[in-house]
């Protein structure tokens, strides 16, 4: 059996920058002082005349960003997760999402895998935050694979971008054949009983739940739905129409994030027992991020548990 | 300055001054205090200073204005309008439903308007950028924007301040409109930001502190800010909120609220003499 790469996908994140800062000489990266860590720093170290670091000020780096892109540049800004749409939140919505500005932020240590730092520092709101930007796009990818194929095509898309990593290192999913497009989900398993739609670190567990399933004779289809925003409705309507219940599952508040859309989506058009697995609307804490997503179910097994879940309610409503 | 040209300055800020009192009187709302305080600075920069072309709205080597204090969107219209980026004409359409002149600038709709603004603070941020984008083109452009004085109350002025003073953006001119006014009073009742030289001069700004409305003032300002290297220059300009429209000057219930039918002739009878009086 080969050996499962482990990367965090803000390292394929900050190799990416390098890729593209060679294939683009227009692009400028700023940062908030938190280049050793959003990985930013590689491509500090790549192209140092092209790297801008604004401090401790994440309001005014968006805002700097905004007139550099309209000037011409592709820019990519990074911070924290908390503090990019947290923070940074108006600064986002008025000077990138009202203007439509070619920025991509590339917001890193998302969720409560940040781990020992806590609660202040693990954002599972920003999905909710960015979604109701209009014309926003967001990308949450599962694993280095697609978080470079990710900045590749944030890249090239026109508007603000908002691209969710995180700290902890994750199997790799996918190989050098993967295909990623923006706005469009993937069957990674195709099923009969239920359908799992998981994004960014849920990805795997998911992979690991339909195992689960497998082994008791349920038939689990299995999405990878890395945009969050434009949601790709036809591929969840497909797994609704096919499989009469839907499981999410994603690091971030079950309140805002991709369990949300897929509800919204499911229930406007087709509606089906939508059970979402995620951070259930409380804060995390600190701890080793391997522990603290036992401890908020952000797990192969409670994905399977909610599986069943949603088949029987479905059955109870036939 | 020569009378001639202070003459021509003088009558464009009379036709924003008109230009602000038709547009928020037919939008019945909209904030014609704090923009009738830069009308000079609006006259001396899109008619005097600043490299724009209306024909060419976008060209990559204009001069940038920025508009922070995006509730003085009536003053920057009537500054643009007359300048010939769009019909003047089209000033009576201010916040209306199917207008583009929105109640703060938008940059998507409005040609002549370098970014979107109205969220006190994020203006002069992205002036910073532009700033940036300049010093990275070999000074391809000088950057403008103005803010209010009760303005410098939020945080990421300071944010601003700071990185511009940092990165050593000497394209970069921030003007204060100081006209001592704000929604709920008077900015040292509210949070006064005083002493603004100080501040900014604190923050690694070359400070020049002029009466706003006068032409002479504002021409040796912003020369000595183009001479200026190594740092950003801030032009504390001294103002009268609602200057020019007698019952409107320094009163603070003018920030926000539109003339009314009466209100809106007299203001238009007193332009049209101040008009007159310089034609003559």
């Amino acid at each position: 059996m080969a050996e499962i790469i482990r990367t965090a996908t803000r390292d394929a994140y900050g190799k990416a920058l390098v890729e593209l800062g060679g294939l683009d000489p227009n692009l400028l990266v700023l940062d908030a002082d938190l280049a050793a860590a959003t990985k930013t720093g590689m491509f500090k170290k790549a192209y140092p005349e092209r790297f801008i670091d604004c401090g401790i000020a994440e309001g005014n780096m968006i805002g700097v960003a905004a007139g550099l892109a309209a000037s011409g540049f592709t820019v990519f800004c990074s911070s924290f997760a908390m503090f990019a749409a947290g923070r940074a939140f108006e600064q986002i919505r008025n000077s990138l999402g009202y203007t439509h500005l070619n920025v991509k932020i590339g917001a890193t240590h998302a969720g409560v895998s940040v781990g020992e730092d806590g609660a202040s520092h693990q954002c599972c709101e920003d999905i909710g935050l960015m979604r109701t930007i209009p014309g926003m796009t967001i990308l949450n990818p599962a694993d280095d694979v697609e978080a470079r194929l990710a900045v590749l095509a944030a890249a090239k898309h026109d508007g603000p971008v908002y691209l969710r990593f995180g700290r902890l290192a994750v199997p790799r999913v996918f190989d050098e054949t993967y295909c990623f497009e923006i706005g469009k989900g993937v069957y990674l398993n195709e099923g009969t009983d239920v359908t799992i739609i998981a994004s960014g670190l849920l990805v795997e567990r998911a992979i690991a739940a339909v195992e689960l399933l497998k082994a008791e004779g349920i038939s689990a289809a299995l999405i990878n739905m890395a945009t969050i925003k434009p949601l790709d409705r036809e591929i969840v309507l497909d797994a609704a129409r096919k499989t009469g219940c839907i499981v999410t599952a994603e690091e971030h508040n079950v309140i805002g994030g991709l369990g949300s859309a897929v509800a919204e989506a499911v229930a406007e058009a087709l509606p089906v027992p939508v059970l979402r697995v995620g951070v259930q609307d409380t804060f995390g804490r600190s701890g080793p991020a391997l522990e603290l997503l036992e401890l908020y179910g952000l797990t192969a097994s409670n994905i399977a548990e909610n599986a069943k879940r949603a088949i029987a309610l479905k059955k109870s409503l036939i | 300055m020569d009378n001639v040209c202070k003459q021509r300055l003088a009558i464009e800020a009379v036709k924003i001054r008109q230009g602000i009192i038709e547009s928020t009187y037919h939008a019945k709302s909209g904030h014609p205090g704090g923009s009738l305080s830069i009308a000079e600075l609006l006259s001396y920069l899109y008619f005097q200073e600043m490299n724009v072309d209306p024909a060419d709205p976008k060209k990559t080597d204009r001069d940038r204005f920025v508009l922070s204090k995006g509730h003085a969107a009536p003053a920057l219209y009537a500054a643009l309008a007359n300048r010939g980026f769009f019909p003047v004409e089209d000033l009576k359409t201010l916040r209306k439903t199917d207008s583009y002149l929105q109640g703060h600038p938008n940059m998507n709709y409005v040609p002549g308007v370098d970014m979107s603004t109205g969220s006190l603070g994020q203006g002069v941020s992205a002036a910073v950028g532009f700033a940036l984008a300049s010093k990275r083109q070999n000074d391809l452009f000088r950057v403008y924007t103005v803010l209010g004085d009760g303005e410098l109350e939020e945080g990421e002025v300071w944010e601003a301040a700071m990185f511009a003073a940092a990165k050593k953006l000497d394209t970069l001119t921030v003007f204060v409109d100081n006209n001592n006014l704000q929604i709920d009073g008077t900015v040292e009742e509210v949070n006064s930001p005083y002493p603004i030289p100080e501040k900014f001069a604190a923050f690694g700004f070359r400070v020049i502190v002029i009466d706003g409305h006068d032409f002479d003032q504002l021409e040796v300002a912003i020369e000595q800010a183009k001479q200026t290297k190594g740092c950003p220059t801030a032009v504390i300009m001294e103002t009268i909120k609602g200057k020019g429209i007698s019952y409107m000057e320094n009163q603070v219930n003018w920030h926000g609220a539109a003339p009314k039918e009466e209100q809106y002739r007299i203001a238009m009878d007193e332009l049209d003499a101040q008009l007159k009086a310089l034609q003559a």
